[in-house]
């Protein structure tokens, strides 16, 4: 709000003001405070663990230039690429799916329980937005129960196998993509609502004179408005579901299936201790994407998470 | 006999002429109604979130009155509330030879991991969303770093903390030694355990705290500030006395989605501890849950504590929800 900056007779320090001063240490050092763990973890990311010391983990492998540093090596984010392959590769399979269908799926909820207005729909409303808050342990042992001995979808998978591409392990993928989609469905709902209580109802309303039907409106009017939403929504689910590790853990279990927060669990842990280069490369890299989206859409998840 | 589809499906296609009838045009089709021509949108995500997620929650409240245990299938000609017995008072259920430890000590590490995480949260973003609202350079660059940690997985994070906690090489131990404190055990040490955890939540999550708060300021009139000066308020008391009682629903929705956030830790206390075991000292009702039913197998006594788990989800969340109804904000 409004600043001292500049006003007679304050302390100042080189034209500044000791107050922007402080301001900007105060600001720069809570900066540092939120980085450093993130850069500590990159620095020891490549260095090679033959080398590493541990002496300096948030310095750059500098040896021999700085002794205890150790020397710069790749091979730490190689391990991680060997040891989290097969994790990542089931975590897109999962995600990609997952985030457009209850992108999708949200859009079409909030749609129908907004723009559409009947009476009762805030009831139906009510329960969707209650889905957001639900501890997930109060549905686990229905849904392992669900998945392996009530659907039996390792039985349709069986015969799919013989396909290209297709794994008899993959039906747990799949059964995840429903689980997601489902628990996605409430944040998605609301996120969309917000946005569709704000489109003015004009166009709808005289859409409707001229005798549209409901699903002309969404596909005509509607979608084309909710492009800018589902850049938000789906940044906002690929993190979630990306990041998950409880439903992998109950559903998936273990086998090929696991997901690549399954896999991190337990990488650099061996009987000759912590290679931390690799666990910390591991971290990076299964955190990746989802650095990387938001460092290119900050803005978009800051929206996502402050709705 | 009409096959009652064949009705429906007549009734839909002559829906027009029934309007156009007369006698039945105010009853009308019920086929007309918006809530019935919108059901294809709201109907599908509806049945979806009503299996899993409503289905699921009473399905678990069944399941927590059985006796479900090890391999198998649950049984569920008796029902009974000795899990919940179990739970609140300990002792040895008829469903396993060993004694089985009541929940209190993980309820209680759940509500001082709770209220502590979300209370440093809190406070710690209100002060950066005050300071990041000082009309700064650079505002987009501090406010992406400060939420930047809010991208990554409990996974990750607990990962990054393992190894700033580390004894001999984390950074937290070297910066300790700086200034002639220890190296301290943190991560095993019963004593800090619970407060460790807390912190790197807090590291985590007080960007999110930041940003609901800084739109919070931001929806608040200038004139406010301006009137408070005007009256030759200092800082401090302007934003205590002025400022900060504005800002009272955007400390609710903060509070009850970090509360949320808070009961999920399950994710960094597995990731952090390999595994299932935090041991007693960080032990909370979420991962509580999870090693009573995937680990020692004793499902329905794990289904019990997420009903516990889940009542006190619900006893945070409907007041919430509820006021926000009657404020038309839903």
């Amino acid at each position: 709000m409004s600043t001292e900056t500049g006003r007679v007779g304050e302390w100042s320090l080189f034209g500044h003001s000791l107050r922007r001063v402080v301001l900007y240490s105060i600001l720069v050092g809570m900066g540092v405070f939120y980085l450093i763990p993130i850069e500590t973890g990159i620095m020891t990311s490549i260095i090679n663990p033959a080398s590493y010391t541990g002496s300096f983990p948030y310095l750059p492998p500098l040896e021999p230039l700085v002794p205890g540093t150790g020397t710069l090596s790749l091979e730490p984010w190689q391990g991680a690429i060997d040891g989290l392959g097969q994790g990542l590769v089931n975590s897109v399979i999962l995600v990609v799916p997952a985030t457009i269908f209850s992108g999708l799926l949200g859009s079409m909820a909030a749609f129908g329980l907004t723009t559409i207005s009947w009476r009762g729909q805030i009831g139906i409303y009510i329960l969707f937005v209650a889905g957001i808050f639900i501890p997930y342990q109060a549905v686990l042992v229905p849904l392992t129960q669900f998945w392996y001995n009530v659907v039996p979808l390792q039985a349709v998978f069986a015969p799919l196998a013989t396909l290209p591409f297709v794994q008899e392990y993959h039906w747990k993928l799949v059964a995840l993509i429903i689980t997601h989609t489902a628990y996605g469905l409430p944040i998605c709902t609301l996120l969309f609502r917000a946005h569709y209580k704000k489109l003015s109802d004009e166009m709808v309303e005289a859409a409707q004179l001229d005798g549209a039907s409901v699903s002309t409106i969404y596909r005509r009017i509607i979608l084309p408005l909710s492009i800018p939403m589902f850049a938000v929504v789906f940044i906002y689910q690929f993190t979630q579901i990306w990041n998950d590790l409880l439903f992998a853990l109950t559903i998936v279990q273990f086998g090929d299936a696991a997901v690549v927060t399954q896999d991190l669990v337990g990488i650099g842990v061996s009987q000759s201790g912590t290679n931390f280069p690799l666990r910390m490369a591991a971290a990076l890299l299964a955190a990746l994407p989802t650095l990387l989206v938001y460092i290119f859409f900050g803005d978009k998840f800051a929206k996502g998470v402050a709705a | 006999m009409r096959n009652p589809l064949t009705v429906l499906k007549r009734r839909l296609s002559e829906h027009r002429e029934v309007r156009t009838d007369g006698g039945t045009t105010s009853a009308g089709s019920i086929l007309d109604r918006d809530s019935v021509r919108s059901a294809p949108f709201w109907l599908p995500p509806f049945l979806l979130i009503g299996l899993f997620i409503y289905g699921a929650i009473a399905w678990n409240i069944v399941l927590s009155l059985t006796d479900f245990q090890g391999l198998g299938t649950p049984d569920y000609s008796a029902l009974d509330f000795e899990n919940y017995v179990v739970a609140f008072f300990g002792g040895t259920p008829s469903w396993s030879e060993l004694t089985v430890s009541p929940i209190w000590n993980s309820a209680w590490n759940t509500v001082v991991l709770m209220v502590s995480f979300s209370v440093v949260c809190l406070a710690l973003g209100l002060v950066l969303a005050i300071l990041v609202d000082q009309e700064i350079r650079f505002e987009n660059t501090f406010r992406t770093i400060y939420l930047l940690p809010m991208s990554l997985s409990f996974v990750v994070t607990a990962k990054f903390w393992l190894y700033m906690y580390n004894v001999e090489t984390g950074l937290v131990n070297l910066f300790l030694g700086a200034v002639g404190v220890g190296p301290i055990e943190i991560v095993q040490n019963p004593d800090l355990k619970l407060a460790a955890v807390a912190f790197a939540l807090i590291w985590q999550f007080s960007g999110y705290a930041m940003i609901v708060y800084l739109a919070g300021l931001r929806a608040i009139p200038t004139s406010h500030f301006e009137a408070a000066r005007v009256d030759g308020a200092s800082t401090v008391r302007m934003y205590w006395r002025v400022i900060i009682p504005q800002l009272r629903t955007a400390t609710v929705s903060a509070l009850v989605v970090l509360t949320v956030f808070s009961l999920k830790a399950f994710d960094f206390l597995f990731s952090m501890y390999g595994g299932y075991q935090p041991g007693p000292s960080a032990d909370i009702l979420a991962t509580r849950m999870v090693r009573e039913a995937y680990s020692n197998g004793n499902w329905a006594y794990g289904s019990a504590i997420a009903v516990i788990l889940f009542i006190m989800a619900l006893a945070i969340v409907t007041p919430y929800i509820y006021s926000q109804y009657k404020r038309g904000e839903l």
